[in-house]
Protein backbone atom coordinates (compact mmCIF):
# COMPACT_ATOMS: atom_id res chain seq x y z
CA UNK A 1 0.00 0.00 0.00
CA UNK A 2 2.59 2.25 1.26
CA UNK A 3 5.14 1.37 -2.05
CA UNK A 4 2.40 2.02 -4.37
CA UNK A 5 1.40 5.34 -2.99
CA UNK A 6 5.04 5.92 -3.06
CA UNK A 7 5.54 4.93 -6.68
CA UNK A 8 2.02 6.88 -7.18
CA UNK A 9 3.87 10.16 -5.59
CA UNK A 10 7.04 9.43 -8.17
CA UNK A 11 4.74 9.08 -11.26
CA UNK A 12 3.29 12.07 -10.55
CA UNK A 13 6.91 13.51 -9.83
CA UNK A 14 8.26 12.32 -13.07
CA UNK A 15 4.87 13.70 -14.99
CA UNK A 16 5.47 17.07 -14.05
CA UNK A 17 8.85 17.20 -14.85
CA UNK A 18 8.00 15.67 -18.49
CA UNK A 19 5.39 18.54 -18.55
CA UNK A 20 7.79 21.32 -17.10
CA UNK A 21 10.50 20.45 -19.68
CA UNK A 22 8.00 19.99 -22.47
CA UNK A 23 6.64 24.00 -21.42
CA UNK A 24 9.93 24.99 -21.64
CA UNK A 25 10.59 23.67 -25.18
CA UNK A 26 7.74 25.44 -26.12
CA UNK A 27 7.06 28.75 -27.97
CA UNK A 28 8.23 31.73 -25.97
CA UNK A 29 4.49 32.96 -25.25
CA UNK A 30 3.50 36.90 -26.84
CA UNK A 31 4.40 38.30 -23.41
CA UNK A 32 7.44 36.92 -22.87
CA UNK A 33 9.40 37.91 -25.48
CA UNK A 34 12.68 39.48 -25.17
CA UNK A 35 13.60 42.82 -26.77
CA UNK A 36 17.33 43.86 -26.35
CA UNK A 37 17.99 46.90 -28.16
CA UNK A 38 15.28 46.25 -30.81
CA UNK A 39 16.41 42.90 -31.35
CA UNK A 40 15.06 39.63 -30.25
CA UNK A 41 18.08 37.00 -30.22
CA UNK A 42 16.57 33.84 -30.03
CA UNK A 43 14.37 31.82 -31.94
CA UNK A 44 10.83 32.07 -30.12
CA UNK A 45 10.30 28.02 -31.10
CA UNK A 46 13.97 26.95 -30.58
CA UNK A 47 13.63 25.84 -34.08
CA UNK A 48 14.67 27.36 -37.26
CA UNK A 49 12.15 28.40 -39.85
CA UNK A 50 10.96 27.52 -42.78
CA UNK A 51 11.71 29.52 -45.78
CA UNK A 52 9.56 27.84 -47.96
CA UNK A 53 6.43 27.48 -45.04
CA UNK A 54 7.45 31.27 -44.39
CA UNK A 55 7.36 32.59 -48.29
CA UNK A 56 3.68 30.77 -47.86
CA UNK A 57 2.86 33.07 -44.51
CA UNK A 58 4.09 36.42 -46.05
CA UNK A 59 1.69 36.15 -48.85
CA UNK A 60 -1.55 34.64 -47.43
CA UNK A 61 -4.27 37.26 -46.76
CA UNK A 62 -5.17 35.93 -43.62
CA UNK A 63 -2.12 35.47 -42.36
CA UNK A 64 1.05 37.84 -42.74
CA UNK A 65 -0.94 39.95 -45.79
CA UNK A 66 2.58 41.48 -46.29
CA UNK A 67 2.26 42.25 -49.85
CA UNK A 68 -0.54 44.26 -48.60
CA UNK A 69 2.49 47.19 -47.75
CA UNK A 70 5.17 45.89 -49.05
CA UNK A 71 7.05 45.23 -52.65
CA UNK A 72 8.82 42.46 -53.15
CA UNK A 73 10.21 41.44 -56.53
CA UNK A 74 10.90 37.71 -55.53
CA UNK A 75 7.14 37.55 -55.04
CA UNK A 76 6.19 39.11 -58.71
CA UNK A 77 3.72 36.44 -59.61
CA UNK A 78 1.66 38.00 -57.01
CA UNK A 79 0.17 41.62 -58.53
CA UNK A 80 -0.55 44.57 -56.97
CA UNK A 81 2.13 45.19 -54.22
CA UNK A 82 1.40 47.49 -51.93
CA UNK A 83 3.73 50.73 -51.04
CA UNK A 84 2.36 51.77 -47.78
CA UNK A 85 5.58 50.13 -45.87
CA UNK A 86 9.50 50.01 -47.38
CA UNK A 87 9.99 47.92 -50.19
CA UNK A 88 11.59 44.42 -49.16
CA UNK A 89 13.90 43.43 -51.65
CA UNK A 90 17.30 43.07 -50.39
CA UNK A 91 16.14 43.57 -47.21
CA UNK A 92 18.04 40.49 -45.66
CA UNK A 93 21.08 43.24 -46.67
CA UNK A 94 19.55 45.38 -44.58
CA UNK A 95 18.80 43.68 -41.58
CA UNK A 96 20.04 41.22 -39.43
CA UNK A 97 17.83 38.27 -38.35
CA UNK A 98 17.58 38.77 -35.03
CA UNK A 99 15.96 42.62 -36.37
CA UNK A 100 13.47 41.02 -38.42
CA UNK A 101 12.41 38.85 -35.97
CA UNK A 102 11.42 41.76 -33.33
CA UNK A 103 10.31 43.89 -36.24
CA UNK A 104 7.90 40.81 -37.07
CA UNK A 105 7.07 40.35 -33.65
CA UNK A 106 6.05 44.07 -32.90
CA UNK A 107 7.46 46.63 -34.76
CA UNK A 108 6.44 49.32 -32.45
CA UNK A 109 9.51 48.18 -30.13
CA UNK A 110 11.81 48.83 -32.97
CA UNK A 111 9.85 51.89 -34.82
CA UNK A 112 8.18 53.25 -32.02
CA UNK A 113 4.52 54.09 -31.30
CA UNK A 114 3.84 56.01 -34.66
CA UNK A 115 4.17 53.04 -36.74
CA UNK A 116 1.20 51.70 -38.60
CA UNK A 117 2.88 48.26 -39.19
CA UNK A 118 0.71 45.43 -36.70
CA UNK A 119 2.73 43.87 -34.28
CA UNK A 120 2.55 40.25 -35.79
CA UNK A 121 3.30 38.45 -31.88
CA UNK A 122 1.94 40.29 -29.26
CA UNK A 123 -1.19 41.56 -27.42
CA UNK A 124 -0.70 45.00 -27.71
CA UNK A 125 -3.19 45.61 -29.75
CA UNK A 126 -5.86 48.29 -30.61
CA UNK A 127 -9.23 48.67 -28.90
CA UNK A 128 -12.06 46.34 -28.87
CA UNK A 129 -10.73 43.45 -30.39
CA UNK A 130 -13.02 41.44 -32.46
CA UNK A 131 -14.16 38.07 -30.11
CA UNK A 132 -12.67 35.72 -32.37
CA UNK A 133 -9.32 37.41 -32.32
CA UNK A 134 -8.65 38.65 -28.64
CA UNK A 135 -5.84 36.81 -26.80
CA UNK A 136 -4.99 35.86 -30.01
CA UNK A 137 -1.65 36.77 -31.98
CA UNK A 138 -1.95 37.54 -35.74
CA UNK A 139 0.22 34.52 -36.46
CA UNK A 140 2.17 31.91 -34.55
CA UNK A 141 5.22 31.78 -33.13
CA UNK A 142 6.34 29.35 -36.02
CA UNK A 143 5.23 31.25 -38.32
CA UNK A 144 6.96 34.19 -37.48
CA UNK A 145 9.90 31.93 -37.34
CA UNK A 146 8.98 30.92 -40.91
CA UNK A 147 8.76 34.43 -42.36
CA UNK A 148 12.03 35.39 -40.82
CA UNK A 149 13.56 32.65 -42.67
CA UNK A 150 12.20 33.56 -45.63
CA UNK A 151 13.01 37.82 -45.45
CA UNK A 152 16.61 36.15 -44.80
CA UNK A 153 16.62 35.05 -48.35
CA UNK A 154 15.53 38.24 -49.87
CA UNK A 155 19.13 39.90 -50.55
CA UNK A 156 20.30 41.53 -53.80
CA UNK B 1 -11.54 43.84 -86.79
CA UNK B 2 -13.19 43.85 -83.58
CA UNK B 3 -10.41 41.71 -82.28
CA UNK B 4 -7.89 44.42 -83.73
CA UNK B 5 -9.26 46.99 -82.47
CA UNK B 6 -9.40 45.67 -78.84
CA UNK B 7 -6.03 44.13 -78.92
CA UNK B 8 -3.80 47.16 -78.61
CA UNK B 9 -5.87 48.46 -76.21
CA UNK B 10 -6.15 45.35 -73.67
CA UNK B 11 -2.00 45.18 -74.26
CA UNK B 12 -2.02 49.28 -73.30
CA UNK B 13 -3.77 48.08 -70.26
CA UNK B 14 -1.76 45.62 -69.28
CA UNK B 15 1.55 47.67 -70.26
CA UNK B 16 -0.15 50.29 -67.41
CA UNK B 17 -0.99 48.44 -64.82
CA UNK B 18 2.74 46.61 -64.79
CA UNK B 19 4.75 49.81 -65.48
CA UNK B 20 2.49 52.04 -63.36
CA UNK B 21 4.01 51.09 -60.20
CA UNK B 22 6.04 54.10 -59.76
CA UNK B 23 3.67 56.43 -61.33
CA UNK B 24 0.45 55.64 -59.37
CA UNK B 25 1.18 57.04 -55.95
CA UNK B 26 -0.43 60.21 -56.55
CA UNK B 27 -4.12 61.16 -56.86
CA UNK B 28 -4.72 62.29 -60.92
CA UNK B 29 -4.73 66.01 -62.12
CA UNK B 30 -8.19 65.91 -63.71
CA UNK B 31 -11.55 66.91 -63.86
CA UNK B 32 -14.94 66.01 -62.89
CA UNK B 33 -17.19 66.85 -65.14
CA UNK B 34 -21.01 65.64 -64.88
CA UNK B 35 -22.23 65.08 -68.11
CA UNK B 36 -20.04 67.77 -69.55
CA UNK B 37 -21.89 70.24 -68.26
CA UNK B 38 -21.87 70.09 -64.18
CA UNK B 39 -18.28 70.53 -62.86
CA UNK B 40 -17.60 69.21 -59.15
CA UNK B 41 -15.24 70.57 -56.57
CA UNK B 42 -12.51 67.83 -56.36
CA UNK B 43 -9.95 69.46 -54.67
CA UNK B 44 -10.05 72.73 -51.83
CA UNK B 45 -8.34 74.65 -49.05
CA UNK B 46 -8.61 72.62 -45.99
CA UNK B 47 -10.75 74.19 -43.27
CA UNK B 48 -8.77 75.69 -40.64
CA UNK B 49 -7.11 72.98 -38.04
CA UNK B 50 -7.33 70.45 -40.94
CA UNK B 51 -4.13 68.51 -40.74
CA UNK B 52 -4.01 68.92 -44.89
CA UNK B 53 -3.34 71.96 -46.77
CA UNK B 54 -5.86 70.65 -49.25
CA UNK B 55 -8.61 68.09 -49.61
CA UNK B 56 -9.63 65.76 -52.03
CA UNK B 57 -11.83 63.93 -53.12
CA UNK B 58 -11.73 60.00 -53.37
CA UNK B 59 -12.69 60.30 -56.86
CA UNK B 60 -9.01 61.48 -58.12
CA UNK B 61 -7.92 58.27 -56.56
CA UNK B 62 -9.59 56.34 -58.87
CA UNK B 63 -8.78 54.74 -62.10
CA UNK B 64 -9.59 56.04 -65.10
CA UNK B 65 -12.67 53.79 -66.25
CA UNK B 66 -14.33 54.76 -63.16
CA UNK B 67 -13.78 58.03 -63.12
CA UNK B 68 -15.43 57.94 -66.46
CA UNK B 69 -18.15 56.17 -65.49
CA UNK B 70 -19.06 58.37 -62.40
CA UNK B 71 -18.50 61.30 -64.93
CA UNK B 72 -21.45 60.01 -67.49
CA UNK B 73 -24.75 59.81 -65.83
CA UNK B 74 -26.22 57.46 -68.13
CA UNK B 75 -23.23 55.30 -67.21
CA UNK B 76 -23.33 55.31 -63.51
CA UNK B 77 -24.94 52.37 -62.48
CA UNK B 78 -26.35 54.03 -59.07
CA UNK B 79 -28.48 56.54 -60.69
CA UNK B 80 -30.96 53.36 -60.72
CA UNK B 81 -31.19 54.00 -57.33
CA UNK B 82 -31.66 57.72 -57.49
CA UNK B 83 -34.79 56.93 -59.89
CA UNK B 84 -35.86 54.31 -57.16
CA UNK B 85 -35.18 56.96 -54.44
CA UNK B 86 -37.50 59.57 -56.67
CA UNK B 87 -40.31 56.67 -57.00
CA UNK B 88 -40.00 56.16 -53.43
CA UNK B 89 -40.50 59.86 -52.55
CA UNK B 90 -43.78 60.14 -53.89
CA UNK B 91 -44.85 56.55 -52.78
CA UNK B 92 -47.48 56.95 -49.84
CA UNK B 93 -46.64 54.80 -46.88
CA UNK B 94 -47.63 54.35 -43.08
CA UNK B 95 -50.93 55.48 -41.55
CA UNK B 96 -51.29 58.48 -42.27
CA UNK B 97 -51.48 58.24 -45.22
CA UNK B 98 -48.34 60.16 -46.42
CA UNK B 99 -45.34 60.36 -48.95
CA UNK B 100 -42.17 62.64 -48.41
CA UNK B 101 -44.02 64.87 -51.55
CA UNK B 102 -47.22 65.33 -49.62
CA UNK B 103 -45.43 67.66 -47.35
CA UNK B 104 -42.15 68.18 -48.96
CA UNK B 105 -43.28 68.57 -52.38
CA UNK B 106 -40.76 68.63 -55.30
CA UNK B 107 -37.57 67.15 -53.88
CA UNK B 108 -35.51 69.11 -56.57
CA UNK B 109 -36.55 72.57 -54.60
CA UNK B 110 -37.25 71.61 -51.23
CA UNK B 111 -34.18 69.01 -51.31
CA UNK B 112 -31.77 71.24 -53.28
CA UNK B 113 -28.60 71.56 -51.04
CA UNK B 114 -30.09 70.06 -47.82
CA UNK B 115 -27.92 66.77 -47.98
CA UNK B 116 -24.94 68.98 -48.43
CA UNK B 117 -25.29 70.29 -44.83
CA UNK B 118 -25.40 67.01 -42.61
CA UNK B 119 -25.28 65.84 -40.08
CA UNK B 120 -27.18 68.88 -38.46
CA UNK B 121 -28.11 69.06 -34.34
CA UNK B 122 -30.99 68.06 -33.39
CA UNK B 123 -32.29 69.27 -30.13
CA UNK B 124 -35.10 66.80 -29.68
CA UNK B 125 -32.77 63.87 -30.03
CA UNK B 126 -29.84 65.45 -28.37
CA UNK B 127 -27.43 64.37 -31.02
CA UNK B 128 -26.63 64.87 -34.38
CA UNK B 129 -29.09 63.90 -37.12
CA UNK B 130 -27.92 62.28 -40.62
CA UNK B 131 -30.04 61.67 -43.05
CA UNK B 132 -31.08 58.44 -42.68
CA UNK B 133 -32.07 59.61 -38.70
CA UNK B 134 -34.13 62.21 -40.02
CA UNK B 135 -36.02 60.13 -42.50
CA UNK B 136 -36.43 57.50 -39.91
CA UNK B 137 -37.85 60.60 -37.67
CA UNK B 138 -40.10 61.41 -40.20
CA UNK B 139 -41.25 58.10 -41.26
CA UNK B 140 -42.08 57.75 -37.24
CA UNK B 141 -43.48 60.79 -36.50
CA UNK B 142 -45.44 62.32 -39.95
CA UNK B 143 -46.21 59.18 -41.93
CA UNK B 144 -46.84 56.96 -38.77
CA UNK B 145 -44.80 54.35 -40.94
CA UNK B 146 -42.14 52.01 -39.52
CA UNK B 147 -38.62 53.21 -39.75
CA UNK B 148 -36.18 51.97 -42.07
CA UNK B 149 -33.95 49.05 -41.13
CA UNK B 150 -29.92 49.91 -41.42
CA UNK B 151 -29.29 49.56 -45.02
CA UNK B 152 -33.16 48.57 -46.05
CA UNK B 153 -32.79 48.73 -50.04
CA UNK B 154 -35.04 51.87 -49.91
CA UNK B 155 -33.05 53.59 -47.23
CA UNK B 156 -30.72 53.73 -49.35
CA UNK B 157 -32.02 54.08 -52.50
CA UNK B 158 -34.08 57.70 -50.76
CA UNK B 159 -31.34 58.75 -49.14
CA UNK B 160 -29.25 58.71 -52.88
CA UNK B 161 -32.19 60.50 -53.94
CA UNK B 162 -32.16 63.32 -51.40
CA UNK B 163 -28.07 63.59 -51.25
CA UNK B 164 -28.07 63.65 -54.70
CA UNK B 165 -30.50 66.85 -54.69
CA UNK B 166 -27.04 68.61 -53.64
CA UNK B 167 -24.88 67.20 -56.69
CA UNK B 168 -22.01 69.71 -56.86
CA UNK B 169 -22.83 71.91 -53.72
CA UNK B 170 -19.61 72.01 -51.29
CA UNK B 171 -20.30 70.27 -48.04
CA UNK B 172 -20.46 71.72 -44.77
CA UNK B 173 -21.91 71.50 -41.89
CA UNK B 174 -23.14 74.02 -38.69
CA UNK B 175 -20.73 73.04 -35.77
CA UNK B 176 -21.75 75.81 -33.67
CA UNK B 177 -25.34 74.70 -33.45
CA UNK B 178 -26.18 72.62 -29.84
CA UNK B 179 -23.43 70.58 -28.71
CA UNK B 180 -22.26 69.36 -32.43
CA UNK B 181 -18.54 70.95 -31.25
CA UNK B 182 -18.23 67.77 -28.57
CA UNK B 183 -19.49 65.33 -30.85
CA UNK B 184 -16.58 66.45 -33.59
CA UNK B 185 -13.99 66.01 -30.74
CA UNK B 186 -15.72 62.66 -29.98
CA UNK B 187 -15.25 61.87 -33.58
CA UNK B 188 -11.72 63.25 -33.85
CA UNK B 189 -10.63 60.80 -30.91
CA UNK B 190 -12.24 58.15 -32.69
CA UNK B 191 -10.49 58.73 -36.00
CA UNK B 192 -7.18 58.44 -34.03
CA UNK B 193 -7.85 55.74 -32.19
CA UNK B 194 -6.31 52.42 -32.94
CA UNK B 195 -8.89 49.49 -32.90
CA UNK B 196 -8.35 45.69 -33.06
CA UNK B 197 -6.07 43.26 -33.57
CA UNK B 198 -4.30 45.08 -36.14
CA UNK B 199 -3.94 48.30 -34.01
CA UNK B 200 -5.38 50.74 -37.09
CA UNK B 201 -6.76 54.02 -36.87
CA UNK B 202 -8.36 55.55 -39.32
CA UNK B 203 -5.82 57.96 -39.70
CA UNK B 204 -2.87 55.42 -40.53
CA UNK B 205 -4.42 54.91 -43.57
CA UNK B 206 -6.12 57.92 -44.39
CA UNK B 207 -4.01 60.78 -42.90
CA UNK B 208 -0.78 58.29 -42.94
CA UNK B 209 -0.59 56.83 -46.04
CA UNK B 210 -3.49 58.45 -48.01
CA UNK B 211 -1.84 58.52 -52.17
CA UNK B 212 -0.37 55.70 -51.31
CA UNK B 213 -1.82 51.78 -52.56
CA UNK B 214 -2.66 48.81 -49.92
CA UNK B 215 -2.03 46.18 -52.27
CA UNK B 216 -4.51 47.16 -55.56
CA UNK B 217 -6.80 49.83 -53.26
CA UNK B 218 -5.30 53.59 -53.68
CA UNK B 219 -5.96 55.25 -50.49
CA UNK B 220 -7.63 58.26 -50.27
CA UNK B 221 -8.11 60.72 -47.68
CA UNK B 222 -11.41 58.76 -46.74
CA UNK B 223 -13.70 61.76 -47.45
CA UNK B 224 -17.42 61.41 -47.67
CA UNK B 225 -18.35 63.31 -50.00
CA UNK B 226 -19.60 60.78 -52.95
CA UNK B 227 -21.98 58.70 -50.07
CA UNK B 228 -24.22 57.02 -50.59
CA UNK B 229 -22.10 55.86 -53.13
CA UNK B 230 -21.62 52.65 -55.43
CA UNK B 231 -19.25 50.72 -55.14
CA UNK B 232 -17.87 48.13 -57.89
CA UNK B 233 -16.65 45.66 -55.29
CA UNK B 234 -19.80 45.31 -54.03
CA UNK B 235 -21.92 45.86 -57.09
CA UNK B 236 -24.36 47.74 -54.73
CA UNK B 237 -24.87 51.31 -52.99
CA UNK B 238 -23.25 51.43 -50.02
CA UNK B 239 -24.24 53.64 -46.94
CA UNK B 240 -21.40 55.54 -44.70
CA UNK B 241 -21.93 53.28 -41.67
CA UNK B 242 -21.36 50.30 -43.56
CA UNK B 243 -18.52 51.85 -45.10
CA UNK B 244 -17.46 52.97 -41.69
CA UNK B 245 -18.08 49.25 -40.02
CA UNK B 246 -16.61 47.84 -42.99
CA UNK B 247 -13.12 49.10 -42.14
CA UNK B 248 -13.63 48.78 -38.70
CA UNK B 249 -14.13 45.06 -39.09
CA UNK B 250 -11.06 45.18 -41.35
CA UNK B 251 -8.66 46.11 -38.18
CA UNK B 252 -10.18 42.82 -36.74
CA UNK B 253 -12.19 45.20 -34.34
CA UNK B 254 -15.65 44.78 -32.67
CA UNK B 255 -18.26 46.54 -34.89
CA UNK B 256 -19.78 49.77 -33.56
CA UNK B 257 -23.92 49.37 -34.70
CA UNK B 258 -24.61 51.92 -37.42
CA UNK B 259 -26.13 55.31 -36.22
CA UNK B 260 -24.32 54.42 -32.68
CA UNK B 261 -22.77 57.51 -31.30
CA UNK B 262 -19.88 56.37 -31.48
CA UNK B 263 -20.31 56.46 -35.70
CA UNK B 264 -22.41 59.59 -35.49
CA UNK B 265 -19.55 61.28 -34.12
CA UNK B 266 -17.12 59.69 -36.54
CA UNK B 267 -19.65 61.33 -39.72
CA UNK B 268 -19.56 64.60 -37.86
CA UNK B 269 -15.89 64.91 -37.75
CA UNK B 270 -15.06 62.91 -41.11
CA UNK B 271 -17.98 65.09 -42.98
CA UNK B 272 -16.20 68.22 -42.09
CA UNK B 273 -12.46 66.78 -42.77
CA UNK B 274 -13.90 67.22 -46.53
CA UNK B 275 -15.72 70.63 -46.02
CA UNK B 276 -15.60 72.14 -49.18
CA UNK B 277 -15.46 69.15 -51.78
CA UNK B 278 -19.10 68.81 -53.79
CA UNK B 279 -21.44 66.36 -52.97
CA UNK B 280 -20.68 64.12 -55.43
CA UNK B 281 -23.73 61.40 -54.38
CA UNK B 282 -23.88 59.07 -56.14
CA UNK B 283 -20.26 58.58 -56.29
CA UNK B 284 -19.01 55.46 -58.14
CA UNK B 285 -15.76 53.80 -56.17
CA UNK B 286 -13.70 50.85 -56.73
Amino acid sequence: MRDTCKNGLIGAALLMAVGTSAWAAGPVGPNDVKFEDATVKASLTGQPGDAAAGRKAFADKKLGNCLACHKNSEMSEQLFHGEVGTPLDGVADRWKPEELRAIVVNSKQVFGPDTVMPGFYTLEVGTHVAKNFQGQTILTAQQVEDIVAYLGTLKE
Amino acid sequence: MKLKSILPVALGALAIGFGASDLRAEPVDDKLIIDGEKEMITRTKAPEGHPFDEVLSGWLFRTPETRAMEADSFQNPAMLYVERGAEIWNTVDGAAGKSCASCHGDAAESMKNVGAHYPKWNAAAGKPYNIELQVNDCRAKNMQAEPYKFDHADQKALVTFIKHQSLGTPMGIDLSQGEMKSWWEKGKDLYYTRTGQLNLACASCHEANAGKYIRADHLSQGNVNGFPTYRLKQANMVSLHNRFRGCIRDTRAEQPKAFSDELMALEVYVTWRGTGLSIETPAVRQ
